[in-house]
């Protein structure tokens, strides 16, 4: 018997860039930590990412992007959350972000970036505390 | 509530990813959204796809889906993947082979981890395929690894079941022999340009052949078909294999209604009333703490496991029937 919520989150990496380590290191550890990690593989759209953490109906995304198209591609799906009323969905990020950009991503709706060097405890830990499973 | 219903009816698609995940989830009130949507399910055709990790099934749903969507069919996906029973976190990665189709209005995926349900697994996955039905998709796939007697339970309840296998992979037969052989209603050989097809092919000929005295008697004898998914190939032929199957269960039941079938009926009550008692009793001893405390008790040597179990389920069941009345 299972009346608790469980986490469920998904790990996206949109644009152009093909390194998907980081973001498959990601996805175990959140297994790890006990959530239910949807992961949709390289090259997606923001539509696409929205459309499926709607369909999967998750309650954080983490993006990972390696290949400077951050500046669009992140507030890009905060914004489409929005349109589609989904925006109590958390958005996160990580990857090779320059610091002078993360202050104007964080503005622009992304909850949190993390940089190389953020350890996984870190960002597990964050997670937990900032995201909360959907209530009813 | 009935606005609920009215959404998913319409198709919305936010109000169905969220009660698939109350039903995951086990909340009590989607029981009463399931009674009112029953009345408007039983039109999807549902197929159950199961095989051993890394055959190819996702590859093969997707395939699958996109010729459906050319056909002009809706498609619901549903892809089980197993949760970690060290953490209780899963990855859910059967998307990746599938995100190609997010976009499209007429397909809707969703991917599902088998937690640690007591047999909950069966009755989660056919409320979710009951969700969708009721959405409107006309085509349901259901994807699971096929171990673990839920697993095969659930594609068990499909109109047709495909199962998957690569060759060269003998030992998986065995496997395959072990239980779920009798729920194939269509093979598939997938990555069929692999070295050892052929006999992988003969292996499973030689199996179903055994049982030439049912086909006599004109019960569907399962095709083996080869595919190779990844390409394309053997997919269209694939879907044929399925619509004949849909005619076959048409002509041998007079309906495709599992609902009309007294043997789905029953045994999909059996399941709903098995994971019902468990979540009621269970549930009950689990919060009072009397669970915990029986165990501590035969631990320490003061009760035998029998006298607990009679101690614990006794009373509940009496108090259920005379409480609940």
């Amino acid at each position: 018997m299972e009346r608790e919520r469980k986490l469920r989150v998904m790990v996206a990496k949109p644009g152009l860039d093909g390194h998907d380590r980081g973001a498959r290191i990601i996805a175990r550890a959140y297994r790890d930590a006990g959530f239910e990690v949807v992961y949709t593989g390289l090259h997606q759209t923001p539509e696409e990412i929205v459309e499926a953490a709607i369909q999967e109906d998750v309650d954080m995304i983490g993006l990972s992007s390696l290949a400077g198209a951050h500046r669009y591609l992140f507030p890009r799906v905060v914004e489409l959350l929005k349109e589609k009323g989904a925006d109590d969905i958390v958005v996160c990020g990580g990857g090779i972000i320059p610091d002078e950009d993360i202050a104007k991503l964080k503005e622009a709706g992304i909850k949190e970036i993390f940089t190389p060097g953020a350890s996984l405890d870190e960002i597990v830990n964050w997670v937990k505390e900032n995201v909360k499973p959907r209530e009813r | 509530m009935d606005d609920i219903v009215k959404k998913i009816i319409a198709g919305d698609v936010r109000t169905v990813a969220r009660l698939i995940r109350d039903i995951d989830d086990g909340i009590p009130e989607v029981r009463e959204v399931l009674k009112k949507l029953y009345p408007y399910t039983g039109n999807a055709y549902v197929i159950g796809i199961t095989g051993a990790p890394g055959v190819g099934k996702s590859t093969l749903v997707d395939q699958m889906v996109a010729h459906l969507r050319d056909q002009g069919k809706t498609v619901g996906v549903l892809a089980v993947d197993p949760t970690s029973p060290f953490s209780g976190g899963a990855i859910l990665g059967d998307r990746v082979r599938m995100q190609r189709h997010s976009m499209d209005s007429g397909v809707f995926i969703r991917s599902m981890a088998t937690r640690g349900h007591f047999g909950g697994l069966t009755q989660s996955t056919r409320s979710a395929i009951d969700v969708l039905d009721a959405m409107g998709k006309d085509y349901i796939l259901v994807e699971t690894v096929g171990v673990g007697q839920d697993e095969v339970d659930v594609v068990k309840s499909a109109h047709t079941t495909v199962i998957v296998v690569i060759p060269g992979m003998g030992d998986d037969i065995q496997a395959i022999k072990a239980g779920i052989l009798e729920a194939g209603d269509i093979f598939v050989i997938n990555k069929a340009e692999r070295e050892g097809a052929d006999k992988t092919l003969a292996d499973l000929r030689l199996m179903l052949d055994m049982d030439q005295n049912k086909y006599r008697e004109g019960k569907w004898k399962p095709p083996i078909l080869k595919t190779e998914a990844v390409f394309d190939k053997g997919v269209v032929e694939l879907l044929e294999e399925i619509e004949k199957h849909r005619e076959y269960l048409k002509q041998t039941h007079g309906t495709l209604l599992p609902r009309r079938q007294k043997e789905k009926v029953s045994q999909e009550l059996l399941d709903m009333v098995k994971s019902r008692l468990i979540e009621e009793v269970l549930g009950k001893l689990t919060e009072t703490g009397e669970f915990d405390r029986a165990v501590d008790e035969i631990v320490e040597g003061q009760i035998d496991p029998y006298t607990a179990c009679d101690n614990l389920v006794l009373p509940n069941i009496e108090s259920n029937s005379s409480s609940k009345k």
